[in-house]
């Protein structure tokens, strides 16, 4: 039996996950129009593969990964590219970024893909190309592409590999729903992971209130497995990367640095479940468990095609629009608080909570009560960071290790004068990497004008060396100066008739 | 669908600014009661004074300030001021110091310096040295008990007393010394404490009738510290503090130092371990600050009891301590989760 | 004691000169930091032909340090710290930039390559008689590529928000009834 350690921080939430998690979960409808990001992934955006008025099939790669950290997107059904334009995504601002969008034509036509029999007999590297091109990045919410976490996995020694099935966020049950129903697919999904890190130690972390969850995985696992299964004592945030895996090994992940520095890797269960699909049947990753719940008729757990709008599932559930309530995409949290419903459901939705609006809350002075640094889990002290990032001491938020908060949400949740302290953060945290950005954009800005002012100096070296060398090309040269001035002028004319025109 | 956005987390524990002041007002109450039965109901009029000063010196400082009054009044913390305050005075003190101490509390030592959260000191302790530096004549009448032979003062009196002021002639016969002072000026006249230690000002534990306004307090504060409205630390480590000096010293020579009993139930020790020292805007914030400014308090608060010029030092200590708050915060940061493992 | 006195005279002269030498050093090194902190638009709106001539004014002490539109208040700030002297606001005669990208209107371009040749940062691509267009990212907004082109086709836009730039912005206190 694994010694457990205790989280620093954190709080005991309601966690409101009875709504949800004992109806069985259902496959939502296809619907009528399929709208995918270009980015649905930490990383790089995808580029387009299809153009408007292309045939897909279902699973065909429709955007191709750009770069190292990026992963395909796949067309989660047959039909028709009718667009490939800029529309709504998650976001609290309502960004437009760019997606693909398809009209299914409801054959739901699969592309041939290719399974694989016997994964073992592949190299980890071979696996880890299966994996990416099956376009799996992070279902955990944060959306990091597995790839990625795998290779690092192959590069550095693994001593542990753990699958982290600790829900911590109130609300959420689509990791419970995922296990309860498919436990087989994340016992075979973390073998294949475990071998395509190699490994020495795997371990699946589930919530001590997911009983069910833990029966259901207990039952697959043999007795040649040496894969542990750990309850987890319920508490908010201790299904975070770090928090996780200091609950689990009582070791710290080295501030700034990633897990595998100390030898493990996280994966979600979903994405464990995702992998087996991608290695044994070829398939894509192309829909996820969605939880639909709070104020709504049904809340109950949907598998959804990516790309589905998150109003289609909603409706399924049972929801009635009112000024009153809210659409929060992710858990209460950590989620994100959205404008518009017409937006897809993507790689990294969890979760779709329609709740209360809260009461107005006026921020009030900070009283130095020092709750949020009791509450937080990376023993930050958020007041001294509210006090810099009020007035923005940036370098001193900074040495105060602004970058280590993980914006769990717990100091602005036990805040008495309610302060929304994560959102000072994520400002400051902006400001740091915009000054940044800033400080490089002008360092390169600087390198091309010193370029061109170069360029510029040769360019007329070469012309008087020209004029000195060859005199009579120097009349030819000013005449063919008169015939392209000429024709400037000319072409002058005609754009400008051409743009007074429709005002005449 | 509301359209108003908000980052997350989109929950609160639905803990407020007001909610605490307001518990720790209420449970002051029980003390203050004892305080009236058994030692002079003249510190009822004393707080209720001193509210309503307060509550008129803050709505005019938050007007002044331009901000608006009904909000920033409802959040209890110059009630609660006010209540501490008044509680460090006699129940004889005349209004007017009772007055110039709450405005000096609350307008130069709260709002001059930023209002709530911004103060450096504790506004309630600093008007308390400030009266006490100002008017030491004033404040030197602490009511005599009955049980001891003194002539208790009732309402009617202290009414008297505190709104026209009474000869000191008059006063006498109904004043007599708390025994903190008792004992400071015994001991400065080379008397040994087992020569008046049973005298009738003394109880089983401190003071007698003081002991239990000081029992009062300490289950309050303990209720507080149950709550989690206060941490539990900081009283702990106040009383462990001043119980392990005033031990050493009193195993040392019994005859001159009081006994550790006598200076942890003395009213101002239980008051301001749990109400004072853990007054959240002027104490240090990081878990290991917080041990060192209760500590400190408890250390000085017995050094001033024992070789200062006072009587009592709590208010002092605090003081001191606040100035020591930056510092302390500065050093005693505490290591984030991987920090020593990034280099 | 005249052996004092030229030792003394001595001492003098080489305190001037290491004095002298280190002023200069001090002023390039100065001048460097200062460029450091401009934004490098090259826009010229200060007056100088570019970044650099107005760090050296800056350092000479010849110009205000508030005659940077593009570089705003952190620009202003961190010369301020730099410098030593008072932040000011910009100087009345500018008016502060928005953060803005040329946009080139293809249907209209005659690719007359003017606007590359004015470009200080080399961010308008194109060849003569050919489409020209902006590298949004490397454009920094100075302007000058407007005023060369013949036909008007150069509009100044605002930078589209994207993933990329929203971020949360720093929560107003207001404290309404």
């Amino acid at each position: 039996m694994r010694e457990l350690h205790t989280l620093t921080g954190g709080l005991h939430l309601d966690t409101h996950k009875e709504m949800s998690r004992n109806i069985d979960s259902m496959q939502a409808p296809l619907p009528a129009r399929v709208i995918l990001p270009l980015k649905q992934h930490i990383g790089t955006a995808c580029a387009a593969a299809v153009g408007i008025g292309d045939r897909v099939l279902k699973g065909q790669i429709i955007a191709t990964a750009a770069g190292d950290v990026s992963v395909p997107v796949h067309a989660s059904t047959s039909g028709t590219v009718t667009d490939i334009g800029d529309y709504h995504i998650p976001h609290p601002f309502g960004i437009r970024e760019t997606c693909i969008v398809i009209e299914p034509d409801g054959l739901d036509e699969v592309y041939a893909t290719e399974a694989i029999q016997d994964y073992e007999s592949l190299g980890p590297r071979e696996l880890q190309d299966v994996i990416r091109n099956c376009g799996i990045a992070g279902l955990g919410g944060a959306g990091f592409p597995a790839h990625v976490k795998l290779r690092e996995g192959v590069e550095n020694a693994v001593d542990t590999l753990i699958i982290n099935g600790v829900e911590c966020e109130p609300y959420i049950t689509c990791d419970d729903r995922l296990i309860r129903e498919k436990a087989v697919y994340v016992i075979s999904g973390a073998r294949m992971i475990r071998h395509a890190v190699q490994a020495k130690h795997c371990v699946i972390a589930i919530e001590d209130d997911m009983p069910e969850a833990y029966d259901a995985l207990a039952e697959q696992l043999t007795a040649s497995d040496d894969i542990e299964l750990v309850r987890v004592p319920t508490c908010y945030p201790a299904g975070g990367e770090k928090q996780l895996i200091q609950v689990l090994t009582g070791k710290e992940v080295p501030s700034g640095g990633f897990s595998i520095h100390i030898g493990i890797i996280v994966h979600n269960v979903a994405t464990a479940a995702a992998v087996y699909r991608a290695v044994t049947r070829g398939e894509p990753m192309i829909s996820r468990y969605v939880t639909v719940t709070g104020e709504v008729k049904t809340p109950r757990n949907l598998q959804v095609l990516l790309g589905t709008p998150v109003r289609d599932c909603l409706m399924l559930c049972g929801y009635e629009d009112d000024e009153n309530t809210r659409i929060i995409v992710g858990g209460p949290m950590m989620g994100t608080h959205v404008r518009d419903y017409n937006i897809p459901v993507t790689k990294t939705t969890n979760c779709i909570i329609v709740t209360r609006n809260p009461p107005r809350m006026t921020q009030q002075p900070c009283i130095r009560c020092g709750r949020c640094a009791q509450a937080c889990p990376v023993e930050l002290l958020p007041q001294q960071l509210y006090q810099f990032a009020k007035a923005d001491r940036f370098d001193e938020a900074r040495e105060h290790h602004l970058f280590d908060c993980i914006e769990c949400g717990c100091c602005s949740y036990v805040c008495p004068s309610h302060i929304p302290l994560v959102q000072y953060y994520r400002y400051t945290k902006f400001e740091i990497a915009l000054e940044e950005r800033r400080q490089q954009d002008a360092a390169r800005h600087e390198l091309r004008y010193r370029l061109h002012q170069q360029r510029n100096a040769a360019q007329r070296r070469s012309k008087t060396a020209k004029r000195r060398q060859e005199p009579d090309a120097t009349t030819a040269g000013t005449a063919d100066m008169a015939d392209m001035r000429a024709v400037v002028r000319a072409a002058v004319e005609r754009t400008l008739k051409k743009k007074r025109g429709p005002d005449t | 669908m509301s359209r108003t956005i908000n980052s997350s987390p989109h929950r609160h524990d639905g803990s407020s600014v007001a909610n605490i002041m307001r518990e720790v007002c209420l449970l002051l109450i029980p003390g203050i009661l004892v305080y009236a039965w058994l030692i002079s109901p003249g510190v009822i009029i004393q707080c209720l004074l001193a509210v309503l000063f307060a509550v008129i010196t803050e709505a005019v400082m938050l007007s002044l300030r331009g901000l608006p009054v009904k909000m920033f009044l409802s959040d209890y913390s110059a009630v609660l001021t006010a209540l501490l305050f008044a509680l460090t005075l006699s129940p004889f003190t005349p209004w007017w110091i009772n007055l110039c101490g709450i405005v000096f509390a609350i307008s130069l030592v709260k709002h001059a310096f930023g209002g709530l959260g911004n103060n450096l000191f504790n506004p309630a302790m600093a008007g308390f040295v400030f009266v006490l530096i100002l008017f030491p004549a004033g404040m030197n009448h602490w009511p005599a008990l009955s049980a001891h032979g003194g002539e208790h003062a009732g309402l009617g009196t202290c009414l008297k007393i505190i709104f026209t002021g009474v000869d000191l002639i008059r006063l006498d016969a109904v004043t007599a010394a708390t025994p903190l002072d008792f004992t400071q000026t015994r001991i400065s006249g080379m008397y040994m404490i087992s020569e008046f230690s049973d005298m009738p000002v003394f109880g089983s534990l401190a003071g007698a009738g003081w002991e239990w306004v000081a029992l009062a307090f300490l289950i309050s504060g303990g209720w507080l510290a149950f709550r989690k409205i206060i941490y539990w630390q900081v009283p702990v480590a106040l009383i462990s503090t001043m119980f392990i000096i005033s031990l050493v010293f009193y195993w040392f020579d019994p005859d001159v130092y009081a006994s550790p009993l006598f200076h942890i139930f003395t009213v101002s020790t239980l008051l301001g371990a749990f109400f004072i020292a853990t007054e959240p805007v002027s104490s240090a914030t990081t878990p290991l600050g917080r041990l060192i400014f209760a500590a400190g308090i408890g250390l000085l608060t017995w050094v001033i009891r024992t070789w200062g010029a006072y009587p009592d030092g709590m208010a002092f200590a605090v003081l001191i301590m606040n100035c020591s708050v930056p510092l302390l915060d500065h050093y005693t940061r505490p290591r984030v989760l991987g920090e020593t493992l990034a280099d | 004691m005249t052996l004092l006195v030229i030792f003394l005279l001595c001492l003098a002269l080489l305190a001037t000169v290491l004095l002298g030498t280190g002023a200069a050093g001090e002023r390039a090194d100065l001048l460097e930091q200062i460029n450091q902190l401009l934004p490098q638009t090259q826009c010229g709106e200060c007056g100088y032909p570019g970044c650099r001539p107005y760090a050296g004014a800056i350092a000479s002490g010849k110009d205000d340090i508030n005659r940077c539109p593009p570089g705003g208040d952190t620009t202003l700030q961190n010369l301020a710290r730099l410098t030593g002297q008072p932040v000011k606001p910009l100087a009345p005669d500018l008016t502060p930039a928005a953060e803005q990208v040329a946009i080139i209107d293809e249907t209209i371009c005659i690719g007359c390559v003017k606007c590359i040749q004015a470009c200080p940062v080399d961010a308008i691509i194109g060849a003569p008689k050919m489409m020209h267009t902006v590298i949004e990212t490397e454009c920094t907004g100075c302007r000058l590529c407007l005023a060369p082109c013949p036909v008007d086709c150069i509009d100044m836009v605002k930078a589209p928000v994207n993933l990329r730039d929203w971020h949360w912005a720093k929560p107003v206190i207001h404290y309404g009834d």
